[in-house]
């Protein structure tokens, strides 16, 4: 086993991909028996410091309909310069450039180590990178004074060349023009009116007039960025002006009486945000970043109406269908989300308030593009402030750890077939033979766009095993999938990375041990996860809970060791013991339970989970939870109400939040000030430590979680209690009778109680 | 005696009236009776005399051409030297208007003399010939007796001398003789012919004792009130005498006449002087009245000149019409017998407006004009005079087309006069006179009428001890109220009358409640926007950068209230071309922001705070953005522009700051760029001329129309200053500045070098010129007449409230009145408008303004009593009205049709019968055929083709706003000698009439119309007065087109530009000087306002108008 977990980690830490099925049944009949589907979860941009791009471009097998990069499984006859492709096996001459190769002098891209690499091509004019900032001037003072400070210093952390451009928005929406000396000058659009993209090319002056046109050919070249030079321009042009731009910037001046909100335009100005890119720097990365401290109230994509004694909808309304706005503010941010994709922008939403802000209907725009969403209860929070910060952090190289307008493409051998994805992309509609018929996520084609890209961006992507049944692989054969990501480096290069990856194929039926112990539980967890959030999306949630209970139950009885109609029986094998725990904690979790968040939130929650690696999905499906006493070092405890004891500190992480807990004793003597006598300092050591690691994992999470410091009996001790499994209630508190633990004031099951129900379903033959 | 008793109260006006009627015909047709004196003359004299009673009635103009032929033959000899002491130039006309008609059967015998032109036969043939402004006819057999009879001529002579244009060009001379001689001899006859009269001497006693009979003629209770309280000296009826006098003399007129004359020295022409001493009384009197226009002429008379001159207009003659006849110049002067006259008519002899001017202002420019009695006609608008206040509003707020309206519709719908006022609310006035009173009426604001609503005024009756007071104009008897009781003097006074201007005068202000204000809230400040078209024209020609300029500077002047320190009003500025630039100008700020909507489809205002500011607290700011301004826009290329969506921004604006104001509009081309209100080129000058030509003048789109609505709603008055190259529309650019009080001012092929000062003065003026916003007027009226229809620049939302979202002090308003029930005699007519506005430091107030009319059973009351001047302001506003709606023929012809059945209606029934051929014009219409012919000549109704389809509009636009005196020099031009006069003399030139005869080649003359400029050069004026003038050595190195005259040291330059000064300064837009050459190019520009004459266009002469006119009226008659 051992040798497996180590062949998934390798080939996480080489490649970026976490399979579900590290052996693959090689029947399509077989693998639907399989319960997880074959898939797998891909971080394409993963940070890999032994991974230096390479100058060239890649070579493709000559096949139109395949294409596919040479690479480290290819057959190779040096001498003859010929390589086959390993997935449509046509043979292909090597280039020129390529004449001197030999078994002694190979290609990086031949190399097995390089299963993974990276091209640099230079293609294409080189754009510099893009940030437009939307904001909200709706703000309370002290907000926007935060903002506005974030804004300026956010310049100082741009790159020199790359262009800015600012939009804000109030009951109007102006966008300033940041070329002007003496004067600030800046466009104003209403805030209730929609507007087509030509239009507000139109108005805006970027369209060519179509007089000049004889006179403007020789020009034209100056004429580009003469014109939108006005709305973005290089920051170290323009930085000084800016910055007294940002530093001007007034509340929105509309008078907003009394039992009112104010009236906020962020679908016009977004939709304006979206139509000045596209008219000026179609496919060249930019960022559209959306700074909002409310909810839309007028024009298109309004969510509510600014009586303020008509609450923002709840997942109530939603289901009573009592939502009014909703689906036409959804229609109006899907249709700007689309059209930001198709021209390789993607829009971040940053969005605080202590109220909701409309991001339910706005989850589109960052989700298909790639952007990230940020939620706060104010921009006066360490919270956004350290955030945003970290947006523009830079990698080892000086660069952004940000990429843009990527495009995925999978290829498969012919045993395969791709079935969909699920994560911050969205299709490019290419269908070809590697193309399943079932989608799986957003399927239907072999290529996805991915606007926004960042390190840890992660999709989940899912096959479909083809090969029929009675069309065995012979023994030792692999199946391949090629994953070929071209996307603009923040340094704006053009680059291509090029993952190669392959798998045995077993036959399910004589080696199905190979392939339960090549199942990756926790990635298969993961998977799972986001296919059930992505369902949850668009059916009812007791549907996914369902679906979810259903495939967990068919896993059981396809894995598990039983007998049949005897649940104590029971035993699962250890490459799946820790599954049915995820999908209690999953079944448990925001991301499928509304109840008790926000339509905002849940759709906050979703985007996070629908993007982040394997390991922070992990952390969000099952908070990690660790505990600091005198009794020994810090350890990893159950998430369980258990494990609240009174003489222990706990950290709990779940991804969103890191919650530290004081247990009463700790608490008590915390407030006896023991931390202050120098007789105690290791009281003052324990309580430091927690804070350390919290701290730890402040610094390097995006965003920012959520930091809370509380002890027993806190208000803000829901947020552990909430995450435990209730083992102890006060249903039956009684019944264990320890003095261990807190008991939750719950009537959710336990795991126990949930593992004692699959136990029983999984072992009943009815079923 | 009667008359003055008659005269204070109402009914003894009535009585004098129905001298009046009695005096006309006389005067007129009926001489013969009226002639009591001297039976012989009487027939000669009466006519005569009736002409010059009438002229001083305010017929004095037609006097004098009748009577000037008759007495011109008489009196020419004796007396031009008497002229000369009068006042020449009445000589020339009174002969010149009656000569020229006159085509008398008699005249043949004696007509000849008279000399009805052989031309003009034809068309006057049957005897049109004594056109006499008056009736002229009659003269001529009047002069001829008169001519007969030594006696008769002094009589006539005075009548005629006056009158003298009638006086047959040939007659002239002599005639001016004649009246010399009469005007000595005559004050005797005079006299006696008062006795024979007996009524009337006493009454012409009357005038002369002025003071002593005024108080009793002043009605005497009202008298002593009103000069009490005004003045102590003048107060004393001389109003009520006067009119009393005018009445009177009226009466006498033919006969009386001379027996007016008598009083006074009788001097020239009876009539005149008659007149004049009937004014001067009158004036004394404070009246002066109407009549004027004898005075006038006498006026003219004394100068000398005019007779020296009138051997020129024989001159001219025969230029003119060529005729074997002209050839006799010479002799002509010496006899102006017979034969000339049948030739041509000539045309001093016709009524000449300029006589009638001099005349009233000599008679009636001395004294003030005092308003305490009914029905009292004011002196001309030519007229400079002062105005005291006794209850009746001044003329220069309200002027009537005639003061004595008809009792009944059915007088009026066959007298044809159009009843109407034109009504100027927040007129200017002179430093001399208080501007009205503001009375507070506290929390139940201003007291009015239950019913009818009506404003507390002086007509007011307090009844039941002062408990009660019934309403003047709908009989209502009302409460007053606790707090406003006050016991009543034994006359039923209140004992507080002179305490309470809206008791004791015609004009006052309230001070409004908030019932009167919009949603119940008293109103914020008015706000100034300016909105600059900053296109490529705009910035090529160097509008914006000068404009920047100026406004910088300029927003220091911003009309403010009384002793404000700084004015109340906000600006805020506005660029635009295809897009709008709003500017964010708060004094927060350390550079102004601009906010540019391109939105136009759906404008809006972008920012509320900081638009609209203070111009102190932000005056850094918003010079620095002047001074950006025509930086940012320097390279521009942008040619487009929109217009509706930029007043729509303006609106708006105003809408988000709640409060009224005005927009200024500087625009330079059609719109076309793709926005609301977008326009296209429809200019075709192929529909002059056709059934389509009226589409010309009406908007290309109801948007402009809907727009100006709600521009009206929210108080936003537009102005508009254009600046096109080419077509722009303006039929369809100024419908929302015309509906909304606003004012267009057009700089065609704007340079800056060349319009510069035109554009800044006119900006200057308008920005500081006092406005009030968001107006609501209200014309109440006696029961028996209302007002039915309003022509200005106003929206009407219903029959009855003229809104005005801005109205300055030059703002008219005409409203034509028409009977819907009988009039009392008695009781008169009462008008009250009533205007409620907001000033401009945002005070809502209401400006009450209240006319008392008298009314008449006998039509020739109204004839004597009309105003022409008046008359045609509202017949030309009327007619390009209905050039919206109607062919341009049409309405010509509709004018000359209502215009012939005025005066047939008065020849009919109010002139003495005599031939049909005897062209017979009331008095105080004398000038009507004259300005008509201007009228129907006007651009907008028969344009040249140099005019442009947007000048025409552009001028429809202006007249229809124009007050009296606006209208009146703007259709006849002011011709101005400069070389005739001494260097020395600092007066005024006298002015000479719009005809190319009148020119003299070694002159230089100014013409001015209120919009237009001239210095017309003579080709052979003396070098030294080339050189003094324009700094060159001769005539052909002057500068056609000139624009400015160089600032020369020496008196004849120092004078020419010091006319030119005060000209403009009388001016409400500056008139850009243009110097002409003769026999240059641009003569012909200049010759289009030489209106007597023929135009190229086709618009006839003087002469050919009053032929056709007499023609038309011989049709009516017939």
């Amino acid at each position: 086993m051992a040798t497996y977990l180590e062949f998934i980690q390798q080939n996480e830490e080489r490649d970026g991909v976490r399979f579900s099925w590290n052996v693959w049944p090689s029947s399509r009949l077989e693998a639907t028996r399989m319960v997880v589907p074959l898939a797998c979860l891909l971080t394409p941009l993963k940070e890999r410091l032994d991974l230096p791009p390479v100058q060239y471009e890649p070579v493709l097998c000559s096949r139109p309909t395949c294409k596919a990069v040479l690479n480290p499984l290819c057959q190779v006859d040096y001498r003859a310069k010929l390589w086959a492709c390993n997935f449509c096996f046509q043979r292909n001459q090597f280039p020129p450039a390529y004449t001197g190769i030999s078994e002694v002098h190979q290609p990086a891209e031949l190399m097995p180590q390089f299963s993974t690499i990276e091209y640099v091509v230079q293609r294409g004019a080189q754009t510099p990178l893009i940030f437009l900032y939307v904001v909200d001037t709706c703000l309370e003072e002290d907000d926007l004074q935060a903002l506005k400070e974030s804004l300026q210093m956010s310049l100082s952390l741009l790159p020199p060349d790359a262009l800015v451009g600012l939009i804000t928005f109030g009951r109007m929406v102006q966008v300033h023009e940041l070329s002007c000396e003496g004067i600030s000058k800046s466009y104003v659009f209403r805030g209730t009116k929609d507007l087509t993209a030509k239009q507000i090319q139109d108005m805006l002056g970027l369209t060519k007039p179509a007089m000049p046109m004889q006179q403007a050919r020789p020009a034209q070249p100056q004429e580009h960025p003469f014109v939108s030079g006005r709305f973005l321009q290089p920051v170290h042009k323009i930085d000084m002006n800016l910055t007294d731009l940002l530093g001007e910037l007034q509340r929105d001046p509309w008078p907003v009486t009394q039992g009112k909100r104010p009236l906020r335009s962020t679908g016009v100005a977004l939709s304006i945000a979206v139509g000045l890119l596209e008219g000026t720097f179609p496919n060249t990365g930019a960022r559209i970043m959306l700074f909002t401290g409310g909810p839309p109230t007028q024009g298109p994509g309004m969510v509510v109406g600014d009586e303020l004694k008509i609450p923002i909808r709840s997942w109530h309304d939603i289901e009573k269908d009592n939502a009014r706005f909703m689906k036409k503010a959804t229609k109006h941010y899907e249709m700007l989300a689309n059209r930001t994709a198709v021209n390789g922008h993607c829009i971040d939403i940053y969005a605080c308030a202590l109220d909701q802000t409309g991001l339910l209907e706005m989850k589109c725009c960052p989700n298909l593009t790639g952007g990230h969403m940020v939620m706060g209860d104010s921009f006066n929070t360490s919270l956004f402030k350290q955030t945003f910060q970290r947006i523009f952090s830079k990698d080892f190289n000086g660069n952004f750890r940000m990429a843009f307008g990527a495009t995925l493409e999978v290829k498969t051998s012919r045993e395969l077939k791709i079935a969909g994805a699920i994560g911050p992309c969205v299709s490019l509609n290419v269908k070809g033979p590697c193309v399943s018929e079932n989608e799986l996520g957003v399927g239907g084609t072999s290529q996805w766009k991915i606007c926004g890209l960042d390190p840890t961006s992660t999709l989940g992507i899912y096959f479909e095993v083809v090969n029929q049944h009675n069309t065995p692989i012979p023994q030792g054969g692999r199946g391949a999938i090629q994953f070929v990501t071209q996307y603009q480096h923040s340094s704006t290069q053009r680059r291509i990375r090029v993952t190669t990856i392959a798998r045995n194929w077993a036959d399910a039926q004589s080696q199905l041990r190979h392939i339960e112990a090549a199942f990756d539980q926790e990635a298969a967890a993961v998977l799972m996860a986001r296919l059930g959030v992505f369902r949850a999306e668009s059916e009812e949630g007791p549907d996914v809970l369902r679906w979810l209970d259903r495939q967990l139950i068919r896993l059981c009885q396809k894995f598990g060791q039983y007998n049949k109609e005897d649940p104590a029986s029971f035993r699962l094998s250890d490459s799946f013991s820790l599954y049915p725990q995820f999908m209690f904690h999953l079944r448990r979790s925001p991301f499928l339970q509304v109840f008790n968040n926000s339509p905002d939130e849940s759709s906050y929650y979703r985007h996070h989970f629908a993007r982040q690696d394997l390991t922070q999905s992990l952390i969000m499906i099952q908070p990690i939870l660790y505990s600091y006493s005198f009794h020994g070092p810090p350890e990893p405890v159950l998430l369980d109400s258990s494990s609240i004891l009174a003489d222990r500190i706990l950290l709990m992480d779940t991804f969103f939040q890191i919650v530290i807990y004081l247990g009463e004793t700790i608490a008590q003597w915390r407030k006896a000030g023991y931390q202050d006598m120098p007789e105690y300092e290791n009281f003052k050591h324990l309580l430091q430590a927690p804070l350390d690691d919290a701290q730890e994992i402040l610094q390097a999470r995006f965003p920012m979680p959520r930091y809370i410091n509380t002890e027993h009996g806190g208000s803000q001790a829901r947020f552990l209690l909430s995450k435990v499994n209730p083992s102890q209630t006060h249903n039956n508190l009684y019944a264990w009778g320890q003095e261990t633990g807190a008991p939750i004031l719950t009537d959710d099951v336990s795991l126990q109680v949930f593992m004692d129900h699959l136990k029983k379903l999984a072992v009943s033959s009815a079923s | 005696m009667n008359v003055n008793q008659s005269v204070p109260p109402v009914p003894p006006f009535g009585q004098p009236q129905s001298i009046y009627p009695g005096y006309h015909q006389s005067s007129y047709g009926g001489q013969p009776g009226s002639t009591v004196p001297p039976p012989p003359y009487g027939a000669y004299n009466g006519p005569v005399p009736s002409y010059q009673q009438t002229s001083p009635q305010g017929m004095s103009r037609a006097p004098p051409s009748s009577g000037a032929p008759p007495a011109s033959t008489a009196q020419a000899p004796c007396g031009q030297a008497a002229y000369g002491q009068f006042g020449q130039g009445d000589v020339q006309n009174g002969p010149s208007s009656t000569v020229q008609m006159q085509r008398l059967p008699g005249s043949q015998p004696f007509g000849s003399p008279v000399a009805p032109v052989v031309s003009q036969p034809a068309v006057l043939q049957s005897y049109g010939p004594p056109l006499a402004s008056a009736q002229v006819t009659a003269q001529l057999a009047g002069m001829q007796i008169s001519g007969a009879v030594a006696p008769a001529p002094p009589p006539s002579g005075l009548g005629y001398g006056p009158p003298t244009s009638l006086a047959s060009a040939s007659g002239s001379f002599p005639n001016s003789g004649l009246y010399g001689t009469y005007h000595q001899g005559q004050a005797p006859p005079l006299i006696q012919a008062q006795g024979h009269l007996g009524i009337q001497t006493p009454q012409r006693p009357a005038p002369p004792q002025a003071s002593s009979f005024t108080p009793p003629a002043s009605e005497g209770p009202r008298m002593p009130s009103m000069t009490g309280p005004l003045l102590p000296g003048q107060g004393f009826g001389g109003p009520p005498v006067s009119q009393p006098n005018h009445v009177s003399s009226p009466p006498p007129q033919a006969l009386p006449p001379g027996t007016q004359m008598t009083g006074p020295p009788g001097q020239p022409p009876p009539m005149h002087f008659l007149q004049q001493p009937g004014h001067q009384l009158q004036q004394n009197g404070s009246f002066g009245p109407a009549r004027g226009p004898q005075p006038n002429y006498g006026s003219p008379y004394p100068g000398a000149s005019t007779f020296g001159s009138q051997p020129g207009p024989p001159q001219p003659l025969p230029p003119k019409r060529l005729d074997p006849d002209a050839i006799p110049s010479p002799q002509l002067n010496e006899l102006p017998p017979q034969q000339k006259t049948r030739h041509r008519i000539d045309p001093d002899a016709i009524p000449s407006p300029i006589q009638v001017i001099e005349d009233d202002r000599n008679n009636r420019g001395t004294e003030p004009f005092v308003t305490g009695v009914r029905g009292q006609v004011p002196p001309l608008v030519t007229t400079n005079f002062l105005v005291k206040d006794q209850g009746n509003a001044s003329p220069r707020y309200i002027r009537c087309t005639s003061y004595n309206i008809p009792c009944t519709s059915d007088m009026a719908k066959q007298a044809q006069v159009p009843l109407a006022a034109v009504i100027k609310p927040l007129a200017r006035l002179p430093p001399e006179e208080a501007s009205p009173y503001v009375v507070d009426h506290g929390e139940s604001g201003p007291l009015r009428c239950n019913r009818c609503k009506a404003y507390m005024c002086p007509f007011m009756q307090f009844i039941e001890g002062g408990r009660r007071f019934q309403c003047c104009f709908c009989s209502c008897i009302n409460d007053v109220p606790p707090q406003y009781f006050q016991h009543l003097d034994h006359t039923g006074k209140r004992v507080d009358a002179y305490d309470r201007p809206e008791l004791s005068l015609g004009s006052y202000e309230f001070l409004a409640t908030v019932d009167y204000c919009k949603n119940n809230k008293f109103p914020s400040p008015p706000a100034f926007i300016f909105m600059i078209d900053v296109s490529y024209n705009a910035i090529r020609t160097g509008l914006v950068r000068l404009l920047c300029e100026e406004l910088k500077s300029l927003l220091d002047f911003l009309p403010r209230e009384g002793g404000a320190e700084e004015s109340a009003i906000r600006v805020g500025f506005v660029t635009y071309n295809k897009v709008l630039h709003f500017y964010n100008v708060k004094s927060s700020l350390a550079q102004p922001q601009m906010m540019v909507v391109s939105d136009v489809a759906d404008m809006f205002v972008p920012l509320l705070d900081g638009f609209l500011v203070n111009v102190n607290e932000s005056r850094a700011v918003i010079t620095s953005l002047l001074d950006q301004i025509p930086e940012m826009f320097a390279d521009t290329r942008e040619t487009e522009t929109v217009f509706a969506p930029v007043i729509q921004a303006g609106m708006e604006a105003l809408k988000a700051a709640e409060c009224a104001g005005k927009l200024f509009l500087f625009h330079t081309s059609l719109p076309i760029a793709e926005a609301p209100g977008k326009l296209k080129n429809r200019d075709d000058r192929k529909l002059i001329n056709t059934d389509k030509e009226k589409i010309l003048f009406q908007p290309q789109t109801g948007a402009y129309q809907n727009l100006a609505k709600e521009c009206v709603a929210q108080g936003c008055c537009v102005d508009l200053f254009l600046f096109p190259n080419q077509y722009v529309d303006v039929a369809t650019l100024s419908v929302v500045p015309q509906l909304t009080g606003g004012s267009v001012y057009k700089y065609s092929c704007f340079q800056v070098e060349h319009d510069q000062e035109r554009f800044l003065s006119d900006l200057r003026r308008d920005v500081q010129k006092v406005v009030g916003f968001d107006a609501v007027m209200r014309v109440r009226t006696s029961t028996g007449i209302r007002a039915v229809d309003f022509f200005g620049a106003f929206y009407m939302s219903n029959t009855t409230d003229v809104e005005l979202a801005g109205l300055d002090g030059d703002k008219t308003v005409t409203v034509e009145f028409k009977h819907d029930d009988r009039l009392n005699e008695e009781s008169g007519a009462l008008l009250q408008c009533a205007l409620l506005y907001t000033s401009c430091a945002g005070q809502r107030r209401l400006r009450i303004h209240n006319l008392a009319l008298n009314c008449c059973t006998q039509l020739a009351d109204l004839y004597r009593n009309c105003e022409t001047d008046t008359l045609i302001n509202y017949m030309a506003k009327s007619a390009y009205r209905g050039v919206l709606n109607s062919p341009v023929k049409a309405v010509r012809d509709t004018l000359i049709t209502q215009c012939a059945q005025i005066l047939a209606c008065y020849r009919k029934n109010c002139a003495s019968p005599s031939s049909a051929g005897q062209l017979i014009l009331p008095e105080c219409m004398k000038l009507l055929p004259v300005y008509l012919n201007c009228v129907l000549k006007s651009d907008v109704l028969q344009p040249g083709a140099e005019v442009t389809t947007d000048d025409r509009a552009y001028v429809r636009q202006l007249v229809t706003s124009m007050d009296v005196a606006e209208t009146n020099v703007f259709f006849y031009p002011r011709l101005l000698p400069l070389t005739k006069s001494p260097i020395e003399s600092t007066a005024e030139p006298p002015a000479v009439r719009a005809s190319e005869e009148r020119l003299s080649n070694g002159d230089i003359y100014l013409l001015e119309n209120g919009l237009n400029l001239f210095l017309w050069v003579g080709a052979s004026v003396q070098q030294g007065v080339v050189q003094s003038l324009f700094s060159v050595s001769s005539f052909s190195l002057i500068t056609s087109g000139l624009g400015v005259l160089p600032v020369l040291d020496n008196p004849l330059s120092k004078k020419v530009r010091g006319l030119i000064d005060s000209l403009r300064a009388q001016r409400s837009r500056y008139m850009k000087l243009i110097v002409v050459k003769q026999e240059d190019k641009l003569e012909m520009l200049f010759k289009h306002f030489l209106v007597e004459d023929k135009s190229l266009s086709g618009g006839a002469s003087y002469v050919d108008f009053l032929c056709h006119m007499h023609k038309e009226i011989r049709q009516l008659l017939s």
